[in-house]
């Protein structure tokens, strides 16, 4: 199989999955979710070996394809694995078959469009999770927004349009400041080494001087942020999940959130550490703003979807703020928390997805009393809640029990008002669970409701599996993502001296590197 | 004046001039046709036209590789020329092909259409060739009055006739700009040519000659006019609104690229000097180019307005270009110009089969449904429109990839590229108008109707094909734009 490009199978089978869908005659609309759902599982199945064959602590990326692209500005197909990047690729096709598999039902008109759209999705975040050249992962990053811009803007719901232009808007306003500081860090190269170069290895490599540092930081450190989202620029979160239909729920949140963080982690994080090492304070209170704001606007929500989304804007702080602990367990946990909340909130915009279709509305105050009428979404309900809380033995704890613990090592004040949005989650996801689980049945439409088919429980079982796998065994994701993570820890502190040592200043002081040196007093020192 | 051969006009020459003389037969034969009575549903005019062009394009492809100075150095056979004289006959394949059924169905199918149109691509090439002011001019003058003509073709619209006379008044005027900075470059040089006028001037700045400074810029000035700049954009909106679809599409590719073909050679040719004497000018140019191009455009319901604005807007990112100067940008300019072009022609390729006989619906709400009822036709106009937004993986994002990283390595961040990138956000608002009504609005009583047809849908697949290919791998496309800069003669 070594000799198959694999990730490359990965990334485009799912386009040829889409162009093969689209082409598929009118009448065939009915069996067009069949066929979607089979090339699902295929992408998944074949991506299933992530998790082995992607040896943790290898060095550098794996699976590695290097092809010229565009020679003369050095541009190169150079596609990747490693640790994390595994993990979410696995997340994406993972989810990406849930959401498939959930939206059966759902999806009533041109369905074969729908599905193709999804697919080709699929084919942008994994491309954008491998890729390894800065201009290849520029393209990735905007091409993704096409398919998702339709998905909101045909099968939305009522502001649909609004929704779609503003989610398209919000990004590319973010991204196209990353190309030029892209463009700049290319002509840095190009002058530096002498060969234009968008290789990211050559990126590593490269010195820059702090002060400019600090402009590229902010260029790729805006983009990504929105892409999050993180306060103040999460308003086009809670408007694209509302009117997106399910499956772009569950996608944008389980996968498409996760490509702001990841960006951090993969480009922003390494490439500018002097920069990052100024900012990560300022980063860290904005994300504490968003926990403790997401949950607080959340609490208010008549709305479900839009609870849900801005637990996610809450959640998504918690990330960034692992992020910016800079230290082991905060990345650790972040990454976790990525993975955790693709699964729980994925789980939730389904089961939102799931009442929507019965009753055709998510405001909390239609239901209350669900669980006499139908016992095994309320179950199943009550579990994803929990997780989503961070409840022990869930998967949601783990994520933000390291996140916290490593943001403490940092700085005690970071992690004393972020640990106000774990239990502001509790209200907002408990309240809600009360009002539209327990007590009587206050609309007599409820009492029709039928519960769970076999198709859903069959989506919403290897959920549950994972919610509980990664809650009470850990260790074989932590084991995956930490090296990966502690190179990033490694490049970031090597890359902070060896820019300030090049441009004549002091290097910066206080970082935590291995998960060895977590006990020195570096963190005690940075308090 | 002699016009004999000389001595030394060899074979390479006559292929060399090859596109003009072969368009220049082409133009006469269309003339003279008229006089044998065509079949009902012929369509000899096209046949003609697409031949001439054919063999225009094949006589520069023989000598490609070859440079000479013809007719005392005022016309050159070059890399740029023959870039140009290339996308100029392509420009001219895909605009025969959208005009054919379209010419016939509004009733303008006489070969009087495809005479004026070779007419006018034959003065892009002369622009594009020249190497002397003089010959710039005839060249300019030759495409412009073509055009003219060709905007009012459809005699019986009013609106027609009103944007000919709008675009013939602002082009004589700029006409006249132009010659008069011509005569102040004589004045103050002594020669009209652009070799002889770099070589007088080397090194000197503009401004200690005040004849070759106000001739300079009356010479920008014309043509900042003829590419749409602010503040000499005047005419493009009512023009491109009221000119037949086909001429619109046509002019806003290849006007625009012979303007700036004959800029080009003159910023890099005669006045080196003068991109970095008017950078600062040439850059807050740009910048309102782009700015109220954009803006503007988001006002606008008609697609055709729309589309004029946003072709301001483009001649702002293609300034971009010419002020980071330097190989890698107006290799960028050239490049861009040719990725616009076909981009551009496709989005008008489409727009001129809407619609049935001499109805026309224009309005970015009469799309209202096309994208589920026309798939095909809808993923191509979507594929035009997030080319000309620069989103991968297009051309268009590849040219603005390219403008941009010139004007970084010109070290020109703030504002210019930053203004650029933010434009382009802006003007992906508005072309996001035309999928939202295509794919996301149900149409309010009939869906729009269209005349599809084979030619026209060739030129689509042409172009979506080319905007396709350059976006993915623009390596080849990237090189001859540099190529086409280097070694002027």
């Amino acid at each position: 199989m070594a000799s198959i490009p694999w990730l490359s199978f990965l990334v485009f089978f799912p386009l040829v999955a889409a162009v093969l869908l689209a082409l598929l005659p009118k009448s065939a609309e009915r069996s067009v979710r069949l066929w979607a759902t089979l090339a699902a599982a295929i992408e998944f199945a074949v991506s299933l070996p992530l998790w082995w064959r992607v040896i943790p602590g290898a060095p550098g990326f794996q699976f590695e394809e290097s092809l010229p692209w565009i020679p003369v500005i050095g541009a190169r197909y150079h596609i990747g694995v490693d640790g994390v990047s595994g993990l979410l690729a696995l997340l994406t096709t993972f989810m990406t078959l849930i959401a498939i598999l959930g939206s059966w039902t759902a999806v009533e008109k041109r369905s074969k469009e729908f599905y193709a759209l999804v697919l080709a999705l699929q084919a942008g975040m994994l491309g954008t999770f491998f890729c390894l050249d800065l201009l290849l992962f520029y393209v990735f990053w905007e091409a993704m927004l096409i398919p998702m811009y339709l998905l909101i803007g045909v099968w939305g719901g009522q502001r649909r349009i609004y929704a779609a232009v503003k989610f398209f808007l919000y990004t590319m306003a973010g991204s196209v400041l990353m190309l030029v500081a892209i463009l700049w860090l290319w002509q840095l190269q190009k002058a530096t080494n002498g060969v234009p170069s968008f290789d990211l290895a050559t990126y590593y490599a490269l010195a820059i001087s702090p002060d400019k540092q600090l402009w590229l930081f902010l260029a790729f450190a805006i983009a990504f942020a929105i892409k999050v989202p993180m306060f103040p620029v999460h308003t086009w979160l809670p408007d694209a999940h509302v009117e997106a239909p399910t499956t772009g729920s569950v996608i944008l949140a389980a996968v498409l959130l996760k490509m702001g963080t990841y960006g951090f982690l993969r480009f922003a994080m390494p490439m500018f550490p002097n920069a990052l090492i100024v900012c990560a304070p300022w980063i860290a209170w904005i994300a504490i703003i968003g926990i403790v704001y997401g949950a607080l606007v959340a609490m208010v929500q008549p709305d479900l979807k839009k609870l849900v989304a801005y637990s996610s804007v809450s959640h998504m702080g918690f990330c960034m703020l692992g992020l910016m602990a800079l230290n082991s367990q905060g990345l650790a946990g972040s990454t976790m928390t990525m993975l955790n909340h693709g699964v729980s909130t994925g789980a939730l915009f389904l089961l939102v997805g799931v009442i929507y279709e019965r009753r055709h509305t998510r405001a909390i105050a239609d239901f209350g009393g669900l669980w006499k009428i139908i016992p095994v979404f309320s179950v199943i309900f009550l579990i994803v809640t929990l997780s989503s809380i961070g409840l022990p033995g869930t998967n949601g704890f783990i994520g933000e029990f390291l996140v916290l613990l490593g943001a403490f090592k940092t700085s005690v004040a970071w992690a004393a008002v972020a640990s106000t949005g774990v239990i502001l989650s509790a209200c907002y996801m408990l309240w809600m669970f009360q009002r539209v689980v327990f007590g009587p049945v206050t609309h007599e439409e409820n009492r029709r409701l039928g519960d769970l088919t076999i198709r859903e429980r069959l989506v919403f079982a290897p959920l549950l599996v994972l919610i509980f796998w990664m809650g009470v065994a850990p260790q074989p994701f932590l084991d995956r993502m930490q090296p990966s993570l502690d190179r990033v820890l490694a490049l970031v502190k090597e890359r902070a001296v060896a820019s300030a040592t090049a441009a004549g200043v002091a290097p910066p002081a206080g970082l935590v590197v291995s998960p060895t040196a977590v006990a020195t007093p570096e963190g005690e020192a940075r308090r | 004046m002699n016009i004999v051969p000389q001595p030394n006009f060899l074979p390479v020459d006559w292929w060399a001039l090859g596109a003009i003389l072969a368009l220049t037969v082409g133009t006469l034969v269309l003339l003279l046709m008229e006089f044998i009575p065509p079949r009902p549903n012929g369509n000899r005019g096209a046949l003609v036209a697409l031949a001439t062009l054919g063999v225009s394009a094949y006589a520069i492809w023989n000598v490609r590789f070859d440079k000479r100075s013809l007719f005392e150095g005022m016309f050159v056979h070059d890399g740029l020329t023959v870039f140009f004289t290339l996308l100029f006959c392509a420009i001219g394949v895909v605009a025969v092909l959208f005009s054919w059924d379209y010419a016939k169905r509004t009733k303008m199918g006489q070969p009087e259409y495809y005479a004026l149109l070779l007419c006018s691509i034959m003065g892009m090439i002369v622009m594009a060739g020249s190497n002397d002011l003089i010959t710039i001019f005839l060249g300019l003058e030759l495409m412009s009055l073509a055009l003219y003509v060709m905007v009012g073709f459809r005699r019986n619209l009013l609106e027609s006739n009103e944007a000919a006379l709008k675009y013939f008044l602002l082009g004589a005027f700029a006409s006249g700009f132009l010659l008069y900075g011509i005569a102040l470059l004589y004045g103050g040089t002594g020669t009209t040519n652009l070799a002889r006028i770099g070589d007088f001037l080397g090194d000197t700045p503009i401004g200690t000659n005040p004849l070759v400074l106000v001739g300079s810029l009356l010479v920008l000035t014309g043509f900042l006019f003829k590419v749409a700049a602010v503040p000499f954009h005047m005419w493009t909106p009512d023009a491109y609104q009221g000119a037949p679809t086909s001429v619109t599409g046509f002019m806003s590719a290849g006007a625009k690229a012979a303007g700036f073909a004959a800029l080009l050679r003159i910023v890099m040719r005669a006045l080196p000097t003068m991109q970095h004497d008017w950078a600062p000018l040439l850059a807050v140019i740009a910048m309102l180019t782009m700015t109220v191009g954009n803006v503007t455009a988001l006002l606008q319901t008609n697609l055709k307005r729309m589309l004029a604005y946003s072709s301001i807007a483009h001649a702002g990112y293609i300034l971009v270009a010419l002020v980071a100067g330097g190989n890698e940008g107006y290799g960028a300019a050239v490049f861009y110009l040719a990725v616009y072009s076909f981009m551009n022609l496709g989005a008008f390729a489409l727009m001129t089969m809407l619609g049935k006989g001499t109805d026309e619906p224009v309005l970015i709400s009469d799309l209202a449904g096309v994208g589920f009822k026309k798939p095909l036709a809808g993923l191509a106009l979507t594929l035009f429109m997030i080319s000309l937004g620069g989103i991968p993986p297009t051309a268009g994002f590849m040219g603005k990839i390219l403008v941009f990283n010139a004007a970084v390595k010109a070290g020109l961040i703030w504002p210019l590229v930053i203004v650029g990138v933010l434009n382009s956000v802006v003007s992906v608002f508005y072309y996001l108008r035309v999928t939202v009504a295509m794919y996301m609005r149900e149409p309010e009583g009939e869906p729009v109707a269209w005349s599809w047809n084979v030619p026209g849908v060739v030129a689509v697949l042409i172009t979506a094909g080319l905007t396709i290919y350059f976006g993915l791998q623009s390596q080849g496309l990237w090189i001859e734009a540099q190529r086409s800069v280097l070694g002027l003669l």
